[in-house]
């Protein structure tokens, strides 16, 4: 196994890789959220027969079509990268990852059959099987980003696995832990209902729009109603699975909180950063302040850390340097033992080619010892474990600034909605439109925080991208990260073009009999 | 269940599972075919509405096959998918690239405000029906005549060749297959259109006439390509393994000598070829509109020949002719014990989603696609 030492061509993959995923996650979300409603309003249209529930199904429904072709199309990207870009990772990881992102594949297919029937059949299948055909592409467009988010969070937490040395790769021990680890509830559950949220801003904006022409006012306030009584539950849920998320991270992947939070120095009663402007000079180990201006709520990062207001919250310069008052162990003293695993499995490897078996069992003997540290000898320096802090952080408050705002909209919405008046709130209106954008920015920022703040690792603590890597050349990953990136962003603006079009056009007009 | 399996049996069971998702794919790349028949076939906006909205219908079906083809190679056969991917790099890149074209094309084809217009992505359409099944077969290809890589003592990939998997259509037996694949797709295009389209009226009649024509004209054209490249596989070394030891080396008429040991796979072959030849030469008949089930099924059979070819019978199923031992077979490229498996267990839901895609084809098709659902401009459920 080699490291890549110019990181530059790793740097590229990270690029490709983050392209796609961004431009996935800027239609997934909607995908999933907007299945649902789709699904609430078909409902009420079989239990009440009024054609008018009919009518805004298939308004969003369009929409929906629209929306779907191209995150199906940034799908197929997405899941053929981890062998393109990370076919070190694909191997290592292959016997878990792979697995996963099968299962997702068998339900996507639940999602693939019934999307003709609902686009298309609504005067080739009886009413309910319509229904239902709805109901099964809410339910297999979830069920799959259920696995994939499993797959994701196995790489931020992995558990129920075994490194196999004779293989060089982790294998599955328990399917059962890798499944309902924490972790991957609570990445599921944040992720699922933050795209619920976005699916009912969108909703509210396209209708905040109707509103404000004066057009389509009926369908507008049906749609409003459910999409702000949905929104506002997703909202809810999304602080809850939010804050959990915060606890995990600080269990599993502390750097990252501390990344979050700007965090080098780690303390009692640590401070929550409210607001804050960090200092760009700052450097793991020195002495400046890592902010320029703060503003900071005493105790709360480690009620949020572990739940208990006056507990020990560490920062960056304690996990890279150690703590010993702590019990920390340095990234120092990790990647030192670390350079032994892999000396010790390198010995293993050869005395195994060479069929030396008693020096092959010796090796592994003194492998198994270091074998958890494996991964951190192919860091470089202790401050190569340390994510990029301005954007982790920034879009940790970001996100969490936006989370708190989208409630307060989705009760405004719901308020007006039923006083009657929510035609005459313009200024509400007006931002409900521009929430929209908030939505994205907030999901975005979310997954920059999940990613970026875990770097450099591909599975955490175990893998690094410069091992993960797939052996290409710099120009070839440019080469490609360019065609996609002008490919996407051509079919971005088509799909914005597209939906604009369709929302001005607005939905069917009531057939006159 | 599953327990009780060898892992001998257990790579086995999975490599059929996989290939009979790869021989899916190949039946339902009718769309495909479909896609790239329709300048030829079409020759008004009626007639490419109703070809179009008839493929639309099932083009998430064969995308969808797709990913579960390459999902299930990467979670039963993980050492594939980090080196085909990782090291055929540009091929594989080229194939989704058109997939992705495919993806938008049908939705946003006649949208207004669609940014290129409609005829640029009725040429997406094309290049994916063409150029995007002539790179899979280029690739499936590989499978008997190998690639250049080399696998190092951690089992990692180095690709020996610039071309990142571009090389392997630098051979006549590579593209053999792929131009079959291209017309057999074409083939059963035109038969699916037959099949689902309602050309009771006059003003389609002209189409029938064309589809009719274009199935029989295409197995035509692919008939060379395909006795190349069968020739080719009969009499061409091939790559053998020795499952105890793991040794790779060449053995003649190894593919030959498979489907001997595999009467079964030898009659799947057989019934297939004829099943497709019967399937697109009824086309030839007024009132023939089956062609597609038996072509369709005789593709599946041939492709899932193929497939077992490959990898049973103690094959390398991805050969590497750079370094005959890092050539990966069943055995050597599969997950663990447990992987296998727990993916058994959950493998138990395909037959399920197979019932609900069988449930809602017949749902869907139950009444031919007609002018009428297609002319009707208003209605918005409509490509």
């Amino acid at each position: 196994m080699t490291l890549l030492k110019d990181l530059t061509m790793v740097d590229w993959a990270r690029a490709q890789f983050a392209l796609t995923a961004m431009y996935h996650w800027l239609f997934i979300p909607l995908t999933l959220g907007l299945s649902w409603l789709l699904a609430f309003f078909e409902t009420f249209y079989v239990k009440t027969g009024h054609e008018e529930w009919k009518r805004i199904t298939k308004f969003w429904m369009m929409l929906f079509g629209i929306n779907f072709a191209i995150a199906v199309g940034t799908s197929i990207i997405l899941a053929f990268e981890f062998g393109t870009n990370w076919s070190n990772f694909a191997w290592m990881a292959g016997d878990i990852f792979g697995s996963l992102l099968a299962a997702a594949g068998i339900f996507a297919f639940f999602l693939a059959s019934g999307f003709a029937v609902m686009l298309f059949g609504w005067d080739r299948v009886s009413k309910k099987t319509h229904l239902f055909a709805t109901w099964m592409v809410a339910l297999g467009s979830n069920l799959s980003a259920l696995w994939i988010l499993v797959a994701n969070a196995w790489m931020q937490h992995p558990v129920g696995v075994a490194f196999n040395p004779d293989k060089t790769r982790f294998e599955m021990q328990n399917f059962r832990e890798v499944l309902l680890s924490p972790v991957a509830i609570s990445k599921f559950t944040h992720a699922t209902s933050s795209s619920f949220l976005v699916a009912s801003l969108f909703v509210l904006a396209v209708s905040s729009w109707f509103l404000l022409k004066g057009c389509h006012t009926d369908i507008a306030k049906k749609s409003i109603l459910v999409a702000a009584i949905f929104g506002l539950l997703s909202s809810i849920f999304v602080g809850i699975t939010g804050n959990q998320s915060a606890y995990l991270n600080a269990k599993h992947q502390p750097m990252k909180l501390a990344a979050s939070e700007g965090l080098y120095d780690g303390e009692k009663g640590a401070r929550l950063v409210a607001a804050g402007i960090l200092n760009p000079e700052k450097r793991p180990g020195d002495d400046s302040s890592p902010f320029l201006h703060e503003i900071k709520i005493p105790g709360l990062l480690s009620l949020l850390a572990n739940r208990e207001p006056g507990s020990f919250v560490p920062g960056i310069n304690d996990l890279v340097y150690g703590n010993r008052e702590q019990t920390i162990m340095g990234i120092d003293k990790k990647i030192e033992k670390g350079k032994i695993a892999v000396e010790l499995l390198s010995q293993y490897k050869t005395a195994k080619k060479e069929k030396n078996e008693t020096r092959a069992k010796i090796s592994l003997a003194n492998f198994k010892k270091y074998e958890e540290y494996l991964g951190f000898g192919y860091l470089q320096n202790p401050e190569e474990a340390v994510p990029p802090i301005g954007l982790t952080f920034y879009s940790f408050h970001i996100m969490v600034t936006l989370g708190a705002l989208f409630p307060v909209i989705f009760l405004l919405y719901l308020y007006y909605t039923y006083q009657d008046s929510i035609a005459e709130k313009k200024w509400l209106l007006r931002f409900g439109l521009f929430s929209l954008f908030l939505g994205y920015v907030a999901g975005q920022a979310g997954w920059i925080v999940a990613e970026v703040g875990r770097q450099p690792w591909a599975i955490q603590n175990i893998l690094p991208v410069s091992v993960a890597r797939s052996n290409l050349t710099t120009g070839t990953l440019q080469t490609t990260f360019f065609l996609f990136l002008f490919l996407f962003t051509v079919l971005l603006i088509a799909e914005i073009r597209i939906m604009l079009k369709q929302i001005q056009i607005g939905p069917e007009t009531p057939r006159e009999d | 269940m599953f327990d009780s399996f060898s892992l001998v049996q257990l790579q086995q069971l999975w490599w059929i599972i996989v290939s009979t998702i790869g021989a899916l794919f190949v039946f339902l790349s009718f769309v495909q075919g479909g896609q790239s028949l329709l300048n030829s076939v079409a020759k008004n906006d009626l007639e490419k509405s109703l070809v179009i909205n008839s493929l639309g219908r099932k083009w998430l079906l064969t995308f969808t096959a797709l990913i579960l083809f390459g999902t299930t190679l990467f979670a039963a056969f993980p050492l594939f998918y980090a080196t085909s991917f990782g090291g055929a790099y540009w091929v594989w890149t080229s194939i989704l690239f058109t997939f992705v074209l495919q993806a938008v094309s049908f939705e946003f084809r006649k949208k207004p405000g669609n940014l290129l217009g409609a005829g640029t992505y009725e040429r997406f359409l094309f290049f994916n029906g063409t150029m995007g099944i002539l790179l899979i077969g280029v690739v499936l290809a590989t499978f008997f005549s190998g690639s250049s890589f080399q696998q190092d003592d951690y089992n990692l990939v180095l690709w020996q060749h610039p071309m990142r998997g571009l090389e392997a259509g630098l051979h006549l037996f590579n593209v053999a297959l792929g131009l079959f694949l291209v017309f057999l797709s074409r083939t059963l295009g035109a038969l699916y259109l037959l099949n689902n389209i309602d050309f009771r009226l006059d003003l389609v009649k002209d189409m029938e006439k064309r589809l009719r024509k274009a199935a029989v004209a295409n197995l035509t054209a692919s008939t060379p390509f395909l006795l190349y490249f069968m020739v080719g596989l009969l009499t061409r070394e091939g790559f053998a393994v020795i499952p105890q030891t793991g040794t790779v080396f060449m053995e003649s008429g190894k593919y030959l000598q498979n489907l001997e040991a595999m009467p079964g796979v030898l009659a799947m072959l057989a019934a297939g070829l004829l099943l497709v030849i019967f399937g697109a030469l009824s086309a030839r008949r007024a009132s023939s509109t089956s062609g597609i089930w038996f072509s369709g099924f005789g593709s599946f059979l041939v492709t899932l020949a193929l497939f077992l070819t490959a990898g049973l019978n103690n094959s390398a199923f991805y050969p590497s002719h750079f370094d005959l031992n890092s050539s990966l077979s069943i055995y050597n490229g599969s997950s663990s014990y447990y992987t296998l498996t727990a993916m058994s267990y959950i493998g138990l839901a395909i037959p399920v989603v197979l019932a609900y895609i069988v449930y809602c084809w017949r749902k869907m098709d139950k009444e031919k696609l007609s002018t009428g659902e297609v002319s009707d401009f208003t209605a918005k459920e409509i490509y």
